[in-house]
């Protein structure tokens, strides 16, 4: 089957429903061992055993940010391509990805206190987030709120791509302001600054949080081609209906 | 001042907890939705009402 093929909805189904198995069983495997070997990681010398939380913190800030990654691809399809299965890979990622968000600044807030002393404060990379979290709450209310579908996916398309503007700003504010948070530790030049008894449970939790994502993307997507066919067979149906009353 | 493990422990297991519901209302979501989907479509297909790449050409 060649890659093109996969754009077609019917063909792109039959590989969610071979897929969606194996990947659901590499993600539970993936969490039974990650989060065996984060229970039983050392505690952190400075943090105490309160560095437990980066590993769901940490897979939870890159998945936010990957699921937008995700939305503004898919936002080319869709305005460029006007390819209907694009505007369904946006559409799927963005509660996804706002979930992601959500659980990045929670748990961060929950990390803040007993590291920082306090849950929340202004800092670079923590508001850059909570814009984040923001626009992925603009992109859901204009797919949800559109009383024409198509109008509101080029507007959550338009929006998707004007706000990926914050990606870089969300990677470097720890680089280009003076933050309470902490500057990068593990993509960094000269390699990662962790240990590797707290760096391997943190790698093989934001595994099992990748699949987790890519599995529900793969659902959410088969769920939405789903919810267009029965629209467009109820609007067929109401067509019938007034063609034969007429 | 460092913060004794009693009081560690309560925010490390609100963040696993908040974590783990926010994960589940996710995994619910996609799992009823589809139910639901497919049970509309099942509803449509018994009342006759198909597709228009379905239907046989004239």
């Amino acid at each position: 089957m060649a890659v093109i093929d996969l754009a077609n909805p019917t063909r792109f189904l039959k590989l969610v429903n071979r897929v969606l198995p194996w990947l659901i069983a590499v993600t539970v495997l993936l969490f039974v061992v990650g989060l065996y070997r984060a229970v039983n990681a050392p505690d952190d010398y400075q943090q105490g055993a309160t560095v437990k939380i980066m590993y769901l913190h940490v897979p939870a800030a890159w998945l936010g940010m990957m699921g937008w990654v995700v939305m503004s691809v898919a936002a080319l399809g869709t305005l460029v391509w006007r390819h209907p299965l694009a505007d369904v890979a946006g559409k799927a990622a963005a509660p996804i990805g706002a979930a992601f968000t959500f659980i990045c600044l929670v748990t961060g807030s929950l990390w803040g206190r007993p590291t920082w002393g306090t849950y929340w404060v202004w800092d670079a990379r923590l508001t850059s987030m909570l814009v984040l979290m923001l626009l992925y709450l603009g992109v859901l209310a204009l797919y949800w709120t559109a009383e024409d579908p198509g109008r509101g996916s080029r507007a959550a398309a338009v929006l998707a791509l004007v706000g990926a503007v914050n990606l870089p700003i969300i990677k470097f504010s720890v680089d280009w302001w003076n933050t309470l948070h902490q500057g990068s530790s593990i993509f960094r030049i000269g390699g990662s600054t962790i240990a590797p008894s707290i760096l391997w449970p943190l790698i093989i939790m934001a595994l099992a949080f990748t699949c987790l994502f890519f599995t529900l993307h793969l659902a959410a997507m088969r769920n939405e081609i789903l919810r267009r066919r029965v629209r467009s067979m109820r609007m067929m149906q109401a067509q019938e209906l007034a063609e034969a009353g007429a | 001042m460092t913060m004794s493990f009693a009081q560690e422990a309560g925010f490390i297991v609100a963040a696993y907890a908040v974590t783990a519901f926010v994960v589940a209302a996710l995994i619910a979501w996609v799992v009823l939705d589809y139910s639901a989907q497919r049970r509309i479509l099942g509803d449509l297909e018994e009342r006759g009402v198909t597709r228009r790449s379905r239907r046989s050409g004239p």
